[in-house]
């Protein structure tokens, strides 16, 4: 299989560096990864290429980096499947975290997160007199998250990351799911209150904009946008309700279950708060533009057919009744 | 071809000219509509955030509605067919699952047997209508437009509840669009990104910066317009523009087309009954340049 493997380079020890394309022919054979043929460029071809890479088995997490604009590891991809029309595969550096050279990160932003997090189980309920224990099946739906291997290609392809450093990030937030879905962690009942409060400030749970780029890069399925949905609903259970994305989510929720479908006009108000004046003054720029251009959402919002079947159903599911 | 429509609150509230551009040009491709009056609003994944469960019974109940007049979904909004298709994926997969929702949906006299595909504006022309067809209905081709996708997470990701190893089609199909209607595709890693909307009450300089992000490489690029089967995309990349050319302190001044817009502008459908002149970025210069006025 004769390939060729477009690579993003960059040197920061030339004068003005700046980022390249460089083209390389390989023979591959069928069952070569995309990380096979980086070794081979770099051992037949050109030594001066960097990447990172260890256990060639995905399990180190060394090798990640966008394999056709999308990260992933390259060892794990089958450079057959990553070929398009042309016989081409295009490797750039893992995204958001600066390049070092090549395709070498600086992993520091990554890092800093998980640290910011505080990875480690803090128990607070009273101390039992041997060991923590928790049962298996406490236990079974953190496999997932547990298979984490810290590659970073959530957080490369993060598009939140992207425009923010701030932001959490995937990684450290399914990493804080981690331990605040762990029965050990928090108090005697497993609530991890303070981890909660910490996680729902701004930069944390609530940033995430829900595009799935993070569960598509994973290549360990940890699924990090499923964790921070499941953190924010552990959020809202342990009433941490006063932030703009909890209510946003709330208010969702109210004016389905009144009018059974959205009032657009209403969920901004209701989500920054009826009271949050300054927020409320922010929207009204927008507003006027839409109303100028025919375009603002009826005021008057109509309900839809049969209104009483949806309200009776998010009644009953949203305040089941006690056994 | 008919279908049971499932327009999306979007285009019945803020895009208003979506819902009229959809309707126009599925009249000329014989697509007929039948309204489901009683269906409500899929939760947008943002109802799931707080009761995922409410959410699949809340789809349930319109694909149950479906089934009931003997016919598919058709959505235009990607982020509507992204929920439904995530709601089906759980309860076809799971037998059991669907049995407790099936149990909440009795009291109403409604049952979901597990057979509806709901499929979007655009799946249906490239699966069930065929490109053919729509080519025969141009009259007007984009010629020398260059139109720069914008898909909308939900109808991108997550793979497996999209269907996508069984229709990998769906992964270029906005492309394929586009090139029917006569016009150039303009290429970019954006296509498949986020607009922002999801967080725009809750990080609007985030969000606004997104909208930044991708309408700017499109301008750098050269492209006429965006367009997107996404109504809430089109909210932000068209509704927060402004906000978003005095974030990044420049002109971007770039038309979102709604996918049914574009395909009505090569259709020969007039600028006023597609609702170009509803939308806070001009689309003027584009539709002289096509010669629609």
């Amino acid at each position: 299989m004769d390939v060729t493997v477009r690579i993003r380079r960059y040197d920061p020890e030339v004068e003005n560096p700046e980022s390249y394309w460089q083209d390389y022919p390989v023979a591959l054979d069928g069952s070569a990864t995309v990380l096979d043929a980086l070794i081979k460029i770099r051992e037949e071809q050109d030594g001066t290429l960097s990447l990172r890479c260890s256990c060639r088995s995905s399990i180190c997490g060394s090798c990640a980096m966008r394999i056709n604009g999308h990260a992933g590891l390259a060892c794990k991809t089958q450079a057959a499947s990553a070929i398009d029309g042309n016989n081409t595969i295009v490797i750039e550096p893992a995204g958001v975290m600066p390049v070092v050279k090549d395709l070498v990160v600086d992993f520091s932003l990554f890092w800093d997160k998980i640290r910011q997090v505080e990875p480690y189980l803090q128990p607070q309920g009273e101390q039992p007199e041997a060991e923590y224990i928790a049962s298996n099946e406490s236990m079974l739906h953190l496999s997932s998250v547990t298979a984490c291997i810290m590659c970073g290609s959530c957080v490369s392809d993060c598009t939140v990351l992207e425009v923010d450093p701030t932001f959490l990030g995937p990684a450290a937030l399914a990493k804080a799911y981690r331990f605040t879905a762990d029965p050990r962690d928090g108090d005697s009942n497993g609530v991890s209150q303070e981890r909660l409060e910490q996680l729902v400030e701004p930069t944390g749970m609530w940033d995430c904009t829900r595009c799935g780029e993070c569960v598509a890069a994973c290549p360990k399925g940890v699924d990090p946008m499923d964790r921070i949905m499941a953190l924010r609903d552990q959020a809202m259970s342990a009433g941490l309700n006063n932030s703009n994305g909890a209510r946003h989510a709330e208010a969702f929720v109210d004016i389905v279950g009144h009018s059974g479908s959205l009032n657009e006009a209403l969920l901004p108000v209701k989500a920054v708060g009826i009271t949050n004046v300054p927020g409320l003054i922010s929207f009204l720029p927008v507003g006027l533009r839409a109303l100028t251009h025919g375009k603002m959402p009826p005021l008057i919002h109509h309900n839809i057919e049969n209104v009483k079947n949806v309200r009776k159903l998010v009644k009953k599911l949203e305040d089941p009744p006690l056994d | 071809m008919k279908y049971a429509f499932f327009p999306g609150c979007v285009a019945r509230g803020g895009c208003p000219e979506l819902y009229q551009a959809a309707k126009l040009i599925c009249q000329r491709l014989g697509i007929e509509l039948q309204e489901m009056p009683g269906a409500s609003c899929t939760g947008a994944g943002v109802l799931q955030e707080k009761n995922e469960f409410l959410g699949d019974t809340l789809n349930a109940r319109t694909f149950a509605m479906a089934e009931d007049l003997g016919m598919q979904i058709m959505t235009i909004c990607s982020t509507c067919q992204g929920v439904m298709s995530q709601a089906n994926f759980r309860m076809r997969k799971d037998p059991e699952y669907l049995a407790r929702v099936n149990k909440e949906l009795a009291e109403e006299g409604l049952e979901y047997k597990g057979t509806a595909d709901p499929k979007h504006l655009l799946w249906v022309l490239i699966e069930d209508i065929g490109l053919e067809k729509l080519t025969e209905l141009i009259t007007r081709p984009l010629a020398g437009i260059r139109l720069a996708p914008f898909y909308g997470c939900y109808l991108i990701r997550p793979t497996d509840a999209l269907d996508m190893a069984d229709h990998p089609e769906r992964l270029t199909a906005l492309e394929q669009v586009i090139e029917t209607l006569g016009a150039t595709v303009v290429d970019y890693s954006g296509k498949t990104r986020c607009c922002g909307f999801p967080i725009l009450t809750i990080n609007e300089t985030n969000s606004v910066a997104m909208v930044a992000k991708h309408t700017s490489d499109v301008k750098d690029l050269g492209a006429d317009a965006m367009i997107t089967p996404c109504p809430l995309c089109h909210l932000n990349l068209d509704g927060y523009q402004p906000k978003a050319q005095a974030q990044a302190n420049r002109k971007i001044e770039m038309p979102i087309l709604h996918l049914p817009q574009a395909i009505g502008l090569a259709m020969g459908i007039s600028r006023q009954e597609l609702g170009l002149q509803k939308h806070i970025m001009s689309t003027k210069a584009l539709t002289l340049k096509v010669g629609a006025g």
